[in-house]
């Protein structure tokens, strides 16, 4: 049984670089056969405190495949929460209710804060800017799945590097691999110096960019991220330079051929629809693992692998 | 050195004085601890002559003794300054102070978007860096620093 039995997931800093990998194997496992009712006896509780297609679909069909009866709500709206009841309540309540909670709540920190109150273990499934460690674990998943190793790649990051938390929490996760770290963004939106500072830290190094060309013949992988207009004070400064990080077919001549691109999605633009039909486009199957390692997640904290 | 004869602030005969208290300090150590509503006789003096930092702030505490808690308040307000706790008259105890690794309770975290700014939930912190005083958050895991702290008073 594993290690991670009764565990939370709330920073992806929680585990171990033996634990991410174990939770990889065991979501192999999933990939190749999905629908194991392990968690039959079991009921998850999916509390999104705010709207998320993506991760909440993910997390439900993560349960079902597993046998897993589902509680909860996608929206506050309608709940005690919107009479005024605090998120400790909510989740002392939900605890009596649930043998695993999967929490979505736009205050940073609530995660962390709900584990230290509930019975049962909790999952963060984003806490606002903060934390989104089951986003880091399957980019992780689907990094090695096309890479076939974690360890010496050269990776890209693309777009708005200061304020996505998904870069911030992979490179602090491939900081474990030995990764070299190319850094393609706008000058307004480079990657936070204590980001930077924990590359450093790990004895590893990064490169700046702000053209996605020079990155195109090192990368083997390019994640792409979206530059949000409401990122900028100045709608002017954001027209100048919205274009600078958008990937477009042509741009992806002379890569390696095992090279491919991510994206946490939703994409909007920067990632144009002439790169779908590439053999590099892997965003999508990226957001199908997603599945797999919230099956790994649930199955492993729940102790049934 | 201070004499018995020479002092410039009364003894007290119970409680804490904290001494060697940067001039400019002495009313933020003073805030800090709620001194001005303790019920009890609290002696300030501030710019008294100092061997040691040429001027200084003085605040003796008749019948308080101080908590672990107390005493990471005036480390982080004020580093480095003295607390001497006196029964009868005596010096019972004298340290100076340090910055602690953990804080908790009494910092506010500079995140307006932390939980612990929504819900009645206990601050705590880890310092990460003790000379530039920065800390990192429990929950939200921002950082508040010098120059963003604010305190529950």
């Amino acid at each position: 049984m594993s290690t991670l039995k009764g565990r939370n997931l709330i920073s992806i800093t929680d585990f171990s670089k033996e634990e991410y990998i174990e939770v990889l194997d065991i979501a192999e496992g999933f990939e190749q056969n999905p629908k194991q009712r392990i968690l039959s006896d079991k009921v998850v509780a999916t509390l999104f405190f705010e709207p998320s297609t993506r991760t909440r679909l993910s997390f439900e069909s993560a349960a079902n495949q597993l046998g897993a009866r589902i509680i909860g709500f996608s929206d506050p709206g309608g709940t005690s929460v919107q009479k005024g009841e605090s998120l400790h309540d909510t989740i002392v309540m939900v605890s009596s209710y649930a043998d695993l909670i999967v929490m979505r709540n736009p205050k940073e920190g609530s995660s962390r804060y709900a584990s230290e109150v509930a019975t049962v273990p909790v999952i963060n499934a984003g806490d606002g800017a903060n934390q989104h460690p089951t986003q880091c674990m399957l980019d992780l998943y689907s990094i090695r799945k096309t890479q076939g190793t974690l360890d010496n790649l050269n990776i890209a990051l693309v777009g708005d590097l200061k304020y996505g938390r998904t870069v911030h929490s992979l490179v602090q996760a491939m900081c474990n691999f030995n990764a070299t770290f190319h850094l393609v963004s706008p000058t307004e939106l480079k990657l936070p110096s204590s980001v930077k500072a924990s590359i450093k830290d790990a004895g590893l190094k990064y490169y700046q960019y702000t053209d996605i060309r020079s990155i195109v013949p090192l990368a083997d992988i390019i994640y792409m991220t979206r530059v949000q207009r409401e990122r900028f004070p100045d709608p002017l400064e954001y027209e100048r330079v919205k274009d600078s990080c958008i990937l477009t077919a042509d741009m992806l001549e002379g890569c390696k051929p095992t090279m491919r691109v991510l994206h946490p999605l939703p994409r909007v633009n920067e990632i144009t629809t002439d790169v779908d039909k590439t053999p590099y486009a892997y965003y999508f199957r990226q957001a199908q693992n997603g599945v797999y390692v919230r099956q790994a997640l649930m199955a492993a904290i729940l102790g049934a692998k | 050195m201070e004499t018995k004869k020479e002092l410039v602030v009364p003894a007290i005969e119970n409680g804490t004085v904290i001494d060697h208290i940067p001039t400019e300090l002495v009313y933020q150590v003073i805030h800090i601890l709620g001194l001005e509503n303790y019920k009890d006789e609290v002696l300030i003096g501030n710019y008294l002559k100092s061997g040691k930092l040429g001027r200084k702030g003085i605040i003796k505490i008749k019948n308080k003794h101080f908590t672990k808690e107390d005493v990471s308040k005036v480390a982080l307000v004020a580093p480095f300054v003295t607390i001497i706790t006196i029964q009868d008259y005596q010096v019972k105890e004298k340290f100076a102070t340090e910055i602690p690794d953990h804080i908790e309770n009494f910092v506010i975290c500079a995140n307006p978007k932390c939980i612990t700014n929504a819900e009645a939930v206990p601050t705590k912190f880890d310092v990460v860096d003790k000379d530039n005083l920065k800390l990192r958050c429990h929950y939200c895991e921002k950082f508040t620093t010098k120059e963003t702290i604010h305190f529950k008073l």
